[in-house]
């Protein structure tokens, strides 16, 4: 199965270019292994999606990508993970540098308790992309039109972010990830608590985002991950186990596990 | 269904069903109500007594707001007056003389004991007019003066006229006396200013809280000053910065164990540290207020701690997610969504601080002082000290008067907490 992967990536490489490389990544928090030996390559302009059933590592693995593991003290994170080849666990990378290049939304929705402006507005003012004030209020209205919020919240731009609905604060903090113009972003169950109306809104955004960045979405809903991927990663306890095109995932997967997990006989 | 409505004995017997009136049941709510009662009660108790303890201390107070006054028509003799000096003129004279003018008749040894009728801030008052305003030299005033503390208490009706004369403050002349300058219509009981606006005095007529409201001011503004962003810095510190390891573990317990330290050994510590090894001065708020900081810090660095903890972690991924550096996020972030609860902590730090008195008293804040402090590091009493020093004189005077000083801490204590309570509740945020 190594073999083969190895080959279609070599074939895939001419046609799209490979983002992020991780190599033999464990992660350990403490003595609990949560990661084995992952070693994956992520499309840029592409989404992929991590599936799996609950605790096997996807958001543990998602986060070693923009570095969200340093925040906690027992994690411990090995093996080399590289974006646009340049190693991002280096000594000389600053995570929080990295993090506005590798943008991340989380499973709740979580805006600042400030004004829906200074939500999206904070990521530029801390990253210095703005010159002034006029440049500012342009890349706001950017990120919201991306977020596709935009004409939601246009006429209150100063109302708390905290008083949107939960699909619309989820869209808010999408604006929010993109405004800093990162490379990559990171989704953790994006819509988990959202309604299908607001899923499928967020879903058509991560369709649009696709033209730009490279997106990964860990989702435990399979007709998502089929929906918006063009790439799945399929994890089981703490090992990546299959690897492919999302429709060969879905229509032909390799492995028994993946088999058993997508017919929903684990997990 | 026969487990919910129950018990294991009722089973047994074969009662079964919602609707059967079943002894285990019946048990059940009869506990209930027991505790119910049971909590009434213990709440009942605790509101009669903070009940009784209030009326107590109201009811022997508030005659401390007013004190007895004489309004005397004064002639400002020229001649008793220096005039390169009108500050030493025999003002005591002069009052004298207009008191005596409602006792034509009275023998020298009489005039004598009429007299103290007077408190020696009567002539001090008269003083204080004629210098604020010399053109009534040589002119007729009519000034309030104040009564000593006996006759203060004979005209508040704390002073028995039915004991026996020999266990009396006044015997029977003396009362005589008093009661014609209130057929003179003369003696009134305006509100007693002087309780804030004076220092400590050996009469009670003349004794004031101004000393101590003051010197707690002081004090604890300097305890502010020095635990507020100590306590604060060491608690995002330990919060945010610190690895969780023993040594923090350490800490932690050591910063709850300081909170529980008894007052009285902060006081014997900067006795020895501030006092003995700085040779900082005796009795100076300055002093207190390093000591009470030693004391509020702990509290401080609790509830910023506990404040920190509840804002949600998903504010801080949303941070850090968007790139913001360690720094930026709890600055930025965490401690504007704390700061209520951080500053609910230390008001209520502050008001006990305000309340503490045996540190302040092995430093020597329980001083007789006479005079307001201009500085901190001026000689003064604080509330709490001046309390005990009042509550320990002999006076009659100062007995009520230290009702009254009590009332005016509680007044500062409840306006404190309601301040608390008032930003909590303003701040709050539900996320
Ligand atoms: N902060 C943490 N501290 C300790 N262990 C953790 C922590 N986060 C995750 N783990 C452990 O790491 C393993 C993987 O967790 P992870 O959150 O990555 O799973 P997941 O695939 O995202 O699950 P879910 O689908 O439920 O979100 C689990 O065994 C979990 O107990
Ligand atoms: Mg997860």
């Amino acid at each position: 199965m190594y073999d083969a992967d190895q080959n279609r990536t070599e074939r895939k490489v001419g046609q799209k270019d490979i983002k992020i490389t991780a190599r033999d990544v464990q992660v350990y928090y403490g003595t609990n292994h949560a990661i084995k030996d992952v070693s994956v390559e992520i499309e840029d302009k592409t989404v992929t999606a991590f599936i799996g059933p609950s605790g096997c590592g996807k958001s543990t693995f998602l986060r070693c990508l923009n570095r969200m593991n340093d925040t906690i003290d027992i994690c411990r994170v090995e093996g080399n993970i590289a974006i646009d080849g340049e190693d991002i666990y280096d000594r000389r990378v600053d995570p929080v540098q990295l993090r506005a290049k590798v943008g991340m939304v989380f499973q709740k929705p979580n805006p600042f308790p400030k004004s829906i402006y200074d939500n999206v507005a904070y990521g530029p003012k801390i990253h210095g992309l703005a010159k002034n004030k006029s440049e500012l209020d342009d890349i706001v209205e950017r990120a919201l039109r991306r977020g596709a919020i935009w004409d939601e919240v246009k006429d209150r731009l100063q109302a708390p972010g905290t008083g949107l609905s939960g699909g619309q604060q989820q869209r808010l903090c999408i604006a929010r990830a993109v405004a800093t113009e990162p490379e990559v972003l990171l989704m953790d169950e994006p819509c988990s608590a959202l309604d299908p109306i607001a899923t499928g809104q967020v879903e058509e955004l991560i369709d649009e985002l696709k033209q730009n960045y490279s997106v990964v979405i860990v989702t435990h809903s399979m007709q998502q991950a089929a929906r918006v991927s063009q790439k799945t990663a399929f994890f089981h306890l703490g090992n990546l186990v299959e690897y492919d095109d999302t429709e060969k995932i879905f229509t032909n997967p390799q492995d028994s596990r993946t088999e058993s997990y997508i017919t929903g006989r684990i997990g | 269904m026969t487990d919910l409505t129950t018990s294991s004995g009722g089973a047994a017997s074969g009662q079964t069903g919602i609707s059967s009136a079943d002894l285990g049941l019946r048990r059940r709510h009869r506990k209930e109500l027991r505790l119910k009662i049971l909590g009434m009660a213990a709440i009942l108790f605790a509101a009669t007594m903070l009940f009784i303890l209030l009326a107590s201390i109201v009811s022997s107070g508030y005659k401390a707001f007013t004190q007895t006054h004489l309004e005397l028509e004064i002639e400002v003799q020229e001649d008793l007056i220096p005039a390169d000096n009108p500050a030493r003129g025999d003002y005591q004279a002069m009052v004298e003389a207009a008191l005596l003018d409602y006792y034509p008749d009275a023998a020298d040894d009489e005039r004598r004991a009429i007299t103290s009728i007077l408190s020696s801030g009567a002539a001090l008052k008269l003083r204080d007019n004629v210098l604020s305003d010399p053109d009534l030299i040589g002119t007729q005033t009519t000034v309030n003066v104040p009564v000593s503390d006996n006759y203060d208490q004979l005209n508040k009706d704390l002073l028995d006229r039915d004991l026996p004369e020999n266990r009396r403050r006044l015997d029977d002349s003396q009362i005589a006396y008093f009661d014609r300058l209130e057929d003179a219509g003369i003696v009134s009981a305006p509100i007693n200013w002087t309780l804030v606006t004076a220092a400590d005095s050996r009469f009670p007529e003349l004794a004031g809280l101004k000393g101590a409201l003051i010197g707690s001011f002081w004090a604890l503004l300097v305890c502010f000053l020095i635990s507020f962003p100590l306590g604060i810095g060491a608690a995002i510190y330990l919060e945010e910065f610190a690895k969780k390891n023993r040594t923090s573990d350490f800490i932690e317990v050591n910063i709850n164990n300081l909170a529980a330290v008894p007052s009285v050994v902060f006081g014997l510590l900067a006795l020895a540290v501030f006092l003995g090894w700085f040779g900082m001065p005796r009795s100076a708020p300055l002093v207190g207020g390093m000591t009470l900081a030693l004391m509020t810090m702990p509290t401080i660095i609790i509830s910023t701690r506990a404040a920190l903890k509840a804002v949600p972690p998903s504010i801080r991924e949303a941070a850090l997610g968007v790139g913001a550096s360690k720094h930026q996020v709890v600055f930025g972030h965490v401690l504007p969504l704390a700061m209520p609860g951080i500053l609910t902590g230390t008001i209520i730090g502050l008001a006990q601080a305000l309340g503490e008195t045996a540190p302040l008293l092995l430093i020597g804040m329980n001083a007789f002082i006479t005079s307001a402090p201009a500085s901190p590091v001026d000689a003064a009493t604080a509330l709490p000290t001046q309390i005990y020093i009042w509550a320990d004189s002999p006076e009659r005077g100062f007995v009520s008067r230290t009702s009254a000083a009590i009332m005016v801490l509680l007044t500062f204590l409840v306006a404190m907490n309601a301040l608390a309570i008032f930003l909590r509740s303003k701040f709050e945020r539900r996320w």
